[in-house]
C-alpha cells in the first residue's frame, strides 16, 4: 500500500462511484482497489451506503393521488389540436 | 414530437419515483401533491415539445426540479440556508466502518441496512439545506449523471460536484447522529486506516 496512492484514490471516491471518471483514471482507481484492501473496504462502504439510502427512500405514490393526477391530465385541454 | 394522448401512459411508470423526489423536496405529502400537480400540468402542456426517444425520465425530473425551485420554493418565503458545517471526508466510515463488518452469513450491506430506520434516512436527507438536498437527491437516489443535474439546476458541473461532496458529508454526519442516539456508535472516530 502506497500512501499517496490511497490519497489519490480516496480523492476520487465519489467520481469513481458515480461513474464520472474517464476510462484511464477509472482503471487506475480500480487497479489500486485491487491492491489495497483498506481502500476497497472504504469504497464498498460508500457504495453500500448509497444503496441503503436509495432503498430507504423508495416511495409509492398513494393510489388516490395517482388517480387524481391522471384525472387532472384527462381534464386538461391538449395544447395543439390533433393534426 | 410527442403525442399528448399517450402522455399518461408514458409518465405513469415514473410516478412513484417522482413522488419520492417530491416528498424529499417539500418534506410533506400535501406540498408534494401540489408540486406534482403543477409538474404534471407543465409536462403535459410541454409534451408536444418533447422529442420521442430522448430521455423522458430526465425531462420529467427537469420540470419537477424547476417547478420546485421557481414556484414552490419561492412561495415558502423562508430565508434560504446555504451554509453547511465543514465535515471531514468519509465521516461515517471512520466512525462506524467496523460496525457493518458482516457477521457470518450476512452481507455488510444487510448490516448497514439494519443500522438505520427508514424514517432516519429520510429525515437525514430532508434536514440538508435546499441546494445540497436537491443535488444529493438527484445523484444518490435518482442516479442522474453530473451533467444531467447541472442542466436541471442550471449550474456548472463543478458546482454540482461541490454541492454533492458537501451534502453527502453532511448527510453522513446526521446519519451518524442517529446511530449515536440509539447507542449503536460512539462519538469518536474508530477507523483511520485509509
Amino acid at each position: 500500500m502506497v500512501d499517496h496512492e490511497c490519497d489519490d484514490a480516496v480523492e476520487k471516491l465519489y467520481e469513481y462511484l458515480d461513474g464520472e471518471l474517464d476510462g484511464p483514471t477509472m482503471q487506475q482507481v480500480k487497479d489500486h482497489l485491487q491492491r489495497c484492501s483498506p481502500c476497497l473496504e472504504a469504497f464498498d462502504f460508500h457504495d453500500q451506503l448509497r444503496h441503503v439510502v436509495q432503498h430507504k427512500c423508495a416511495e409509492q405514490m398513494p393510489l388516490e393521488m395517482k388517480a387524481k393526477l391522471l384525472h387532472l391530465i384527462d381534464e386538461t385541454e391538449p395544447t395543439s389540436p390533433p393534426a | 414530437m410527442a403525442d399528448q394522448a399517450t402522455f399518461s401512459a408514458q409518465v405513469e411508470p415514473f410516478m412513484d419515483q417522482l413522488y419520492g423526489a417530491a416528498m424529499r423536496m417539500t418534506r410533506n405529502p400535501a406540498d408534494a401533491e401540489d408540486l406534482l400537480q403543477e409538474t404534471f400540468l407543465r409536462a403535459y402542456r410541454g409534451f408536444p415539445n418533447f422529442t420521442d426517444g430522448t430521455n423522458l425520465r430526465a425531462w420529467l425530473y427537469r420540470i419537477l426540479t424547476n417547478t420546485y425551485i421557481n414556484t414552490y420554493r419561492a412561495k415558502q418565503r423562508r430565508p434560504e440556508q446555504t451554509e453547511l458545517d465543514e465535515v471531514e471526508d468519509m465521516y461515517l466510515y471512520r466512525r462506524i466502518g467496523g460496525l457493518e463488518a458482516a457477521t457470518l452469513g450476512r452481507s455488510a450491506e444487510d448490516e448497514l441496512m439494519d443500522l438505520f430506520a427508514e424514517s432516519e434516512v429520510k429525515e437525514a436527507i430532508e434536514s440538508l439545506p435546499d441546494n445540497f438536498r436537491v443535488a444529493v437527491l438527484l445523484a444518490d437516489i435518482e442516479g442522474f449523471a453530473y451533467k444531467e443535474i447541472a442542466e436541471m439546476l442550471d449550474i456548472p458541473i463543478g458546482t454540482v460536484m461541490s454541492r454533492l461532496h458537501r451534502g453527502r458529508k453532511a448527510l453522513q454526519k446526521s446519519l451518524h447522529e442517529f446511530a449515536v442516539t440509539r447507542g449503536l456508535a460512539s462519538d469518536d472516530p474508530v477507523t483511520a486506516e485509509t
